[in-house]
């Protein structure tokens, strides 16, 4: 066995480890499992970020609050980066890793520069094999055809699966407003259900919460005991509150990993087989699908099902990959084709080919300013470097703030499955949001004097002497204060004696 | 015009004009390994599943019995052993509800992953493989391929309506972590290798 990487928190480490499940000898880390036994201390959850109507979100507001609760903190930034460190290692197991990559980036680039062809085709396909087809142009028309479909029978509750859409489209809500009962199953997704809090990660929707929040929240929903913070009664508590609800549902609801144009075939990824309970028991499942899902062949859906998990949890394969042809016997099956927004970010230049997301996570994991800041402090559905890219579509003025929530460190694409240029799309949107005037002033003003200073040599000579000078003689207390942010959990380095300039004038000056 | 009609429109009006070929996926199987089982067995259990080695009694059984001795409600979709629950008489997947064992023939298995599909016409009600507590499922060792490219090219996802990888047993680890099996569907998936009976459906 090889040496285990080196932990960003060596102190959570667990001494004993009383939940592992073994297999020949080896400890089992599949799924999102954590690949070392960790341990937490108890603390109150932070909470996300303030939202005041269409305001621009605070980020860093709320990621301040993040990181003032170190056993949040630490906990959250060490299980993400296991994620990734897991990652690496099937990456390095599979040879031809760099081609896949390549491969499912071209197979996507195609299919959305051709995607009203396999619109089409999948529709054609689905049709003919006895699948409903409906179309949705914005998050409020899936809604309403989702209502519709359940009021024509009679249902009166939802059982369903995590579904990054139905997030954006506040399925939800609108369903609590109408009257008709929704359940979670996937376990992370019913503990923020049942907390009235949104996902705060694509993949591990509670990845922000200690076992003793969960114990919390499921004392004051399930009936647990709030002293018993043992992770597998709380799993075992869960599954046997929402059984009884799986059984009695009136209809389920899946989203939809990928949709083949060539059978009409709609496949969904899970661990827990949540989504098909959600799927086999009731006689009726629905299913909501982004129209940037498609893909041509199942020849293709091969690349995408070895990079998704892999990339998102470092687990060769999600324990569930199920394809829905057409509904079984009896039964009845639905799809929902919903825009909202995504042919329109096809004609984005600069962004369409965000669209070739297959939302695995990759990029949150090893992103240090997610990892520090907690999902919920963007404010958004979606959250880490991808949502950087992705919210500011939906509403610029709201999510203006986002853009700016990166180091730039270019990590993301890096480990992005599909290719994106996540770090770049991010740099860009920090351009268009000043050409639309949709950064704050303090900035604006703070990046105009940065540009002046950048394009006079001897007033920026001049500024770097006075600053070194200032920073080697003044007082704690001036350099370290609320306005400098840059002074905030960090020392500021030690000013040099000489700029480069000045030593470059007085040792190399006048020599040719 | 409908939404349909307005979706599409947007979608043409929008499209990227780039120039890309959709690619061809070459196989990547050069270098199998030199045991299909072997190594099928040495994923599934990275994956949380148990494979039962045949007995060297020549019983081939004798592990399913071994598992299933103390259950009170077992069903049965195989012709190779008999449950207490049949499934021809299911009229809704809610009468599976209290099922502790179900027994069920996979379509065939993968190497790379350690996944078994099954689908409706080895399941007869689809919800027999999430709603029993346990699974146990029967795998014809020569019904084993590599990985996913060729998995892909098998003839069931083209002629069936429900089909599923199982690749272990349902897992989460949404706390802290911590793995655990049986999240919301089967507690313990287990692969005995048996070959198709002459009873048995055939592909």
């Amino acid at each position: 066995m090889s040496t285990p990487p080196a932990m960003l928190h060596p102190e959570l480490l667990a001494h004993d480890d009383p939940d592992a499940i073994t297999r020949d000898g080896q400890r089992l880390d599949h799924a999102e499992a954590a690949s070392k036994p960790l341990q937490s201390r108890p603390e109150p959850q932070p909470r996300g970020a303030k939202v005041y109507g269409n305001r621009p979100i605070d980020q860093a507001e709320a990621a301040a609050r993040f990181i003032a609760a170190p056993e949040h903190e630490k906990m959250h930034d060490e299980r993400l980066w296991d994620l990734r460190q897991k990652r690496d290692r099937e990456m390095h197991g599979i040879a031809e890793w760099e081609e896949l990559r390549s491969l499912a980036s071209a197979i996507k680039e195609h299919t959305l520069s051709h995607l009203d062809q396999y619109l089409e085709q999948f529709e054609d396909n689905a049709r003919s094999h006895g699948v409903h087809v409906h179309w949705a142009r914005d998050a409020a028309e899936h809604n309403q055809i989702v209502h519709g479909i359940l009021s024509d029978h009679g249902a009166k509750s939802l059982i369903k699966s995590k579904s990054m859409l139905t997030e954006e489209c506040g399925f939800r809500p609108y369903m609590a407003s109408v009257g008709i009962e929704v359940i979670e199953t996937d376990l992370g997704e019913r503990i923020q259900q049942l907390d009235n809090e949104d996902p705060s990660h694509v993949v591990v929707p509670a990845v922000h919460k200690l076992r003793t929040d969960v114990a919390e929240v499921f004392s004051r929903t399930i009936g647990t005991d709030p002293a018993n913070s043992d992770v597998h009664y709380l799993a075992e508590a869960q599954r046997e509150a929402t059984r009884p609800l799986i059984l009695k549902a009136d209809a389920g609801m899946t989203g939809c990993n990928f949709a083949v144009a060539e059978t009409g075939t709609f496949v969904v990824c899970t661990n827990e087989g949540n989504a098909d309970l959600s799927a086999n028991v009731p006689k009726l499942h629905i299913a909501s699908i982004g129209i940037e899902k498609i893909i041509p062949r199942f020849e293709h859906l091969a690349v995408f099902v070895r990079l998704l998990s892999r990339s998102a949890l470092g687990s060769p394969m999600t324990q569930y990959t199920s394809h829905f042809r057409g509904p079984r016997a009896g039964g009845e099956m639905h799809v929902v084709l919903v825009d909202n927004g995504r042919s329109e970010r096809l004609g984005l230049e600069e962004f369409w080919t965000s669209l070739k997301c297959i939302r695995c996570g990759a990029c949150m994991n090893t992103c240090p300013v997610y990892r520090r800041s907690g999902g919920l402090s963007y404010g958004a559905t979606y959250s880490g470097p991808i949502g950087l890219i992705i919210d500011p579509t939906f509403n610029a003025h709201k999510y203006s703030n986002l853009p700016f929530a990166s180091t730039l460190n270019g990590s993301c694409s890096n480990v992005c499955p599909v290719k994106i240029n996540i770090h770049e799309q991010i740099y860009a949107w920090r351009r268009e949001l000043v050409k639309r005037h949709e950064v704050p002033f303090a900035k604006q003003a703070a990046m105009k004097a940065a540009g002046e200073l950048l394009s006079h040599p001897a007033a920026y000579r001049a500024a770097i002497t006075a600053a070194d000078t200032a920073l080697a003689h003044l007082p704690r207390f001036v350099i370290y204060n609320g306005l400098n942010a840059w002074g905030r959990h960090r020392e500021v380095p030690h000013p040099p004696k000489e700029t480069f300039h000045s030593w470059y004038q007085a040792n190399r000056g006048g020599k040719q | 015009m409908s939404s349909r009609d307005d979706i599409l429109a947007s979608v043409r009006k929008n499209l990227p004009r780039v120039d890309r070929p959709l690619p061809e996926v070459p196989l990547f199987d050069e270098n199998p390994p030199a045991s299909l089982l072997e190594a099928f067995k040495k994923s599934l259990h990275q994956m949380g599943g148990i494979f039962l080695d045949p007995p060297a009694s020549g019983d081939t059984l004798a592990p399913i019995r071994e598992k299933i001795a103390g259950a009170k409600i077992v069903c049965s979709t195989v012709p190779e052993i008999a449950g207490n629950r049949g499934i021809a008489g299911i009229s809704a997947p809610q009468d599976l509800a209290d099922v502790d064992f179900a027994i069920v023939r996979a379509a065939f298995g993968i190497v790379e992953t350690g996944s078994v599909l099954l689908s409706d016409t080895d399941l007869h009600v689809n919800a027999v493989a999430y709603l029993a507590q346990h699974l146990i499922v029967l795998l014809d060792p020569a019904d084993i391929v590599v990985n996913l490219h060729h998995a892909y090219r098998r003839p069931e996802f083209r002629d069936r309506h429900y089909a599923s990888f199982h690749t272990g047993p349902s897992a989460t680890a949404d706390i802290e972590g911590v793995l655990i099996h049986g999240a919301q569907g089967v507690r313990s998936l287990s692969i005995l290798p048996l070959a198709r009976s002459a009873g048995s459906p055939t592909q």
